[in-house]
């Protein structure tokens, strides 16, 4: 079997045994990028030969004797919104195009000490914000099973990637479901680890209360791998967790839910929901039941105000945190002609350099945080995020993790929701309670919808520091659909 | 009646130095209007009583020691500078106060 | 037109407030390891932190906070048991990030007070709030006619100072000052630079800009009960502004209430050349700042029993010191304040501290040595002569080896760089005269020399002696001992008194 094909996993066996190299490996997965890049367009950016002078670097280390991570020699789709020292890194942004930052992220550089090889920078919504990476400003990536389609997003190039066998594994961000929505519509597993669990330092940030790094695999072990790899307490970021990472590995090696109480959201179903999405959550519902399961349904009245609290919230972030994209220090600058005032060409380089999606957001968050507005918009919008909080609470003191549909629908048309706001900000529905609660949640993939044979995903959602439970559930759910279907769901993905 | 006018969009984008055009300031500001009218629905939960939330998880307390770091040579704190001078970032003439 | 100050505040009752900032004298800046020395070349103390580069995050120094405690405590402030951050939201090339992380409707400290003396009558002064921000980077204005921001083609900015922990410190409102406004402006600043220093948190130097005032003032006329519209002046930076800017606005808001004027809100600034304020951006058309609670930082919440031992540990501050020493060294509210308005206190105590009498070490500095420094403009510790010198001195004129004259003579010396008062007294030759036999020869020539004062004193007006004890220090050149002189003289004409 070729080395696309082959898990993480045994991709860091291999290497580690002396199978095969880390060059072979990034070497095999760079042909394969040159060969669907041009269909899928999942990177932004692409170096060969920075990326096979880390593979060296790893098999160098190796030789050495060094003692590296399981992934040692893996290589990794990178989401462009982590900085990294020897590439570019953008935010899928005109506002940074060409900006090469003098330092990595805390994911890169944890990526980077596990031996993982960076193939390049992966594609998004501008800045994370969005749903289908049609708010990139370098160009959509599409959706491997169907290449009219969106891949999620916002880090839609990081699922398109991995689901198009470019990469084994993927970095993501999620802000309101920006890892789980994507692995959701391309049938990959998504994690969102509890916030605070994976380090924010040297991530660009979207929303600082909301955003967290997380992994994207074909698989719930190696999703766990990756976890494993770059989480952890960070000193360079003042909300993150020190605690031990919980023991996603084991969990992920332990597809056992006997006795597990499982609670489903009533909230999360019905209408607007699109058939086949719901056929297959309910028969995931029904298989964990029969693996020993007690399923119960439990009723979170307030997750329904989650999405307009989100986009208060969000926004509000949003528009202090790219308040320093001012064309002073780094970045675009326009209209600097002698004359005009460094004002004037703030107001132009942002005006040229931010998408529409990204302006919205600004003057939303501007007007939500408003003398006289803020009261009854953000400020209510986080009382209600004190409300979600609580029903979470509330709700695992029943049950051990919660479940959902990750998105309404399944993958939908590149251009159908792109000048419709309101549609678009409906992909998050399910995701973004837990954004706003900070708890683990995963998406994993339980089949094709009837009517359009395209992937549909199940949300775990878990207790904060509990993302174990999320690994747990979702390998139970991978092994016994996998043994129903007698291989990995995206072996019925067209070939690219 | 709308939730926000045209002029109030227009102040929006002022505070938030994005220079927009007569059309940008038509097409945001229906667009805005909408979203403000839906993301409204917040008031719908009762939450008088209820403390707000700025943060996920309730850490507290979290310093570094008073200890200096290695930072950037100033080529590199430059390095991405649309203009230098003097080993300074050289901006565009400033207007408003005297700092 | 502006009006008289005594015209002024016949029509007029001020009322102030005032807004220090107060750079902390921490290692590393606010929320990053960067060095904070000041002076340092341009953009040699930043990373991507104070740089604001995508993806970079503050944390909080420790240091810093409990320095803002400290500073809480010393102004008698209750602190906070959970309070955040917030952000500032405002354009500015000066500021990275575009805002400023600072405090909002959660200070650190709050509701404290401290007591400073006005011409020998204590005057309360209540603090509103003390809180923790970040300095911004600063820049030059380059080209146009005088280097400042207006006219200017275009400005360089150097972040070194960006980031920098900032106290500031806020006074509740200050009505009832009448006359004395601009000096219980100073004495206030001067008390509050006084106790940065004695907790050593801030080197409070006003000309490096480590201190920073903002003067607020307003006018209401005389027997109104409702204060009038306040101006914001910025941009006074040392003891002697705080004064004059005062006194200007008084002045000048007077003046245009007086012609049926308004006053504006606004910013001011405050001009050291002339002494005068001119107006600023308008706070009417002032930016919006959408404060919310920063994101980056979580909340903090002070251990209450760290408090207590903060506060537990606070050294002795400057006022009660002062009590305590105008007690031990006998003074007079009149001596003490003259010692304290010369910043003398610190000198005579280490002074004494060396051995030397209280009363001989304040006559020293608040005489010959105050003169000094004020005929060459230099602050009294900026005189080339220590504190140790100076006992020696009085020791030396104790023991009897110097005299007043000639112990001004060694101070002279040691200010004039020619060594130690020891090695100056040698050089100079400068010891007293106490050879008696030497002594008695010079008295026998001036008793020779003064027949007519002799016969005097002989026929018992002994005060005539005087002018032949002033002979004798003539004649030895100052080095006799006078007491000594007389003493022989007497005994010589057979005369006792």
């Amino acid at each position: 079997m070729s080395l696309i094909r082959k898990t993480a996993a045994e991709l860091g066996t291999m290497v580690a045994s002396g199978e095969v190299t880390a060059v072979e490996v990034a070497e095999a997965h760079l042909d394969r990028m040159a060969e669907v890049e041009p269909k899928v367009n999942a990177f932004l950016h692409v170096d060969r030969e920075t990326t096979l002078e880390q593979a060296r670097a790893v098999d160098a280390r190796l030789r050495a004797g060094e003692k590296l991570g399981p992934l040692a020699g893996v290589p990794i789709a990178h989401k462009d919104i982590f900085t990294t020292r020897d590439m570019p890194t953008t935010a899928a942004s005109k506002i940074l195009k060409g900006w090469r930052p003098p330092y990595d992220a805390t994911v890169t550089a944890r990526l980077r000490a596990a031996g993982l090889v960076i193939l390049g920078k992966t594609n998004l919504d501008e800045f994370a914000m969005g749903s289908s990476t049609e708010n990139s400003a370098y160009g959509t990536t599409r959706n491997p099973w169907d290449l009219s389609r969106v891949p999620g997003g916002s880090s839609g190039g990081s699922s398109a990637a991995v689901a198009a066998y470019e990469a084994p594994l993927s970095t993501g961000t999620d802000t309101g479901g920006s890892i789980r929505q994507p692995a959701s519509v391309t049938g990959i597993v998504g994690m969102k680890p509890t916030y605070g669990g994976s380090s924010r330092y040297g991530l660009i940030a979207f929303a600082s209360s909301l955003d967290t790094p997380g992994p994207f695999a074909r698989n719930v072990l190696d999703a766990a791998l990756l976890h494993e790899a770059f989480s952890g307490h960070d000193p360079m970021d003042s909300t993150s967790i020190d605690a031990p990472v919980p023991s996603v590995v084991e969990a992920a090696r332990t597809p056992d839910v006997a006795g597990m109480r499982i609670g489903v959201v009533k909230e999360f179903s019905g209408e607007g929901y699109q058939p086949g999405v719901l056929a297959r959550y309910h028969e995931a519902v029904q298989l964990l039941e029969s693996l020993g399961a007690k399923v119960v349904e439990v009723s979170c009245p307030s997750f329904l105000t989650a999405l307009p609290a989100y986009y208060l919230i969000a926004p509000s972030e949003c528009s202090s945190n790219l308040a320093r994209f001012d064309a002073m220090r780094y970045g675009l600058r326009v209209g600097d002609d002698g004359t005009r005032s460094a004002e004037e060409v703030m107001a132009l380089t942002r005006a040229a350099g931010f998408g529409p999606e990204v302006k919205r957001r600004i003057m939303l968050g501007t007007y939500a945080l408003s003398s006289g507005y803020y009261d009854a918009y953000y400020g209510q919008a986080q009382k209600v995020r004190t409300v979600i909080s609580r029903e979470f609470e509330a709700a695992f003191h029943q049950v051990d993790v919660l479940v959902s549909p990750t998105t309404p629908t399944t993958a939908f048309p590149i251009g159908e929701r792109a000048d419709d706001p309101m549609a678009m900000y409906l992909a998050d529905l399910c995701t973004i309670p837990s954004n706003l609660a900070g708890n683990a949640a995963m998406s994993v993939p339980v089949g094709l919808a009837d009517e359009d044979g395209l992937p549909v995903g199940l949300q775990i959602m878990a207790p904060v520091l509990a993302d174990d439970r999320c690994y747990r559930v979702g390998a139970a759910v991978e092994q016994a659909l996998e043994s129903r279907w007698g291989g990995p769901l995206l072996k019925e993905a067209p070939s690219l | 009646m709308s939730a926000i006018t045209r002029d109030e969009v227009a102040h929006l984008a002022r505070l938030s130095r994005l220079a927009l055009t007569d059309d940008e300031l038509d097409h945001y500001a229906t667009q805005l209007d909408a979203i403000i009218e839906s993301v409204a629905k917040v008031a719908e939960v009762a939450a008088e009583d209820v403390p707000p939330s700025s943060h996920a998880l309730p850490l507290t307390n979290v310093f570094r020691a008073d200890e200096v770091q290695p930072g950037l040579a100033p080529e590199q704190a430059l390095s991405g500078a649309p203009a230098v001078e003097d080993d300074r970032f050289r901006v565009p003439r400033i207007l408003g106060e005297e700092a | 037109m502006t009006m008289l100050y005594d015209e002024a505040l016949d029509r007029f009752e001020p009322v102030l407030g005032l807004e220090t900032h107060v750079e902390l004298g921490t290692k590393s800046k606010m929320f990053c390891g960067c060095k904070t020395t000041f002076g340092a070349p341009p953009n040699t103390q930043v990373c991507p932190t104070c740089l604001a580069f995508p993806g970079a995050l503050p944390v909080a120094n420790a240091a810093a906070i409990e320095s803002t405690i400290r500073i809480g405590l010393a102004l008698n402030c209750s602190i906070a048991e959970w309070c955040r951050f917030a952000r500032k939201n405002y354009f500015y090339p000066d500021m990275p990030k575009n805002y400023q992380i600072s405090q909002y409707d959660e200070p650190l400290c709050f509701d404290g007070y401290i007591d400073v003396e006005v011409n020998g009558e204590p005057v309360r002064i209540e603090i509103e709030r003390v809180h923790l921000e970040e300095d911004t980077g600063k820049s030059t204005h380059v080209g146009g006619a005088t280097g400042r921001i207006h006219g200017a083609d275009y400005s360089i900015v150097d972040y070194n100072r960006a980031g920098i922990p900032l106290v500031e410190i806020v006074t509740k409102p200050i009505p009832g000052t009448d006359r004395l406004a601009p000096e219980v402006a100073k004495a206030y600043v001067t008390e509050l630079r006084e106790i940065m220093r004695s907790l050593g948190v801030s080197d409070v130097r006003m000309e490096e800009g480590s201190l920073r005032c903002d003067v607020n003032v307003s006018l209401m006329p005389r027997g109104a009960s409702e204060w009038g519209t306040r101006t914001e002046t910025k941009n006074v930076n040392s003891l002697r502004s705080v004064e004059r800017a005062v006194r200007s606005e008084i002045e000048r808001q007077a003046g245009v209430l007086a012609e049926g004027g308004k006053i504006v809100q606004e910013t001011r600034h405050f001009h050291e050349d002339t002494g005068t304020t001119t107006s600023g951006r308008s706070k009417e058309e002032a930016q919006d700042y959408r404060y919310f609670p920063e994101p980056d930082l979580v909340p903090i919440a002070p251990d209450p029993a760290w408090v207590a031992k903060l506060k537990e540990a606070l050294p002795e501050l400057p006022l009660a010191r002062r009590k305590r020493l105008q007690a031990e060294w006998a003074l007079s509210d009149h001596d003490m304040q003259a010692m304290h308005n010369a910043d003398a206190i610190d000198l005579v105590e280490a002074t004494v501290a060396a051995g030397a009498p209280a009363a001989d070490a304040r006559k020293w500095w608040m005489g010959e040595l105050a003169r000094r420094a004020n005929e060459t403009g230099v602050p009294l510790s900026g005189l080339p002569i220590t504190p140790v010198q100076i006992a020696r001195v009085t020791e030396l004129v104790a023991s009897g080896a110097l005299n007043d004259k000639l112990a001004r003579e060694v101070l002279e010396g040691v200010l004039a760089g020619e060594g130690t008062p020891d090695e100056v007294v040698e050089r100079r030759g400068l010891q007293i005269v106490n050879d008696e036999g030497e002594l008695s020869a010079i008295i026998d020539q001036v008793l020779a020399d003064n027949a007519d004062a002799v016969e005097k004193v002989r026929s018992g007006k002994i005060a005539a002696a005087g002018a032949l004890v002033g002979g004798v220090m003539r004649a030895s050149k100052g080095k006799a001992d006078a007491a000594r002189a007389r003493q022989l003289i007497l005994e010589k004409l057979g005369v006792s008194e």
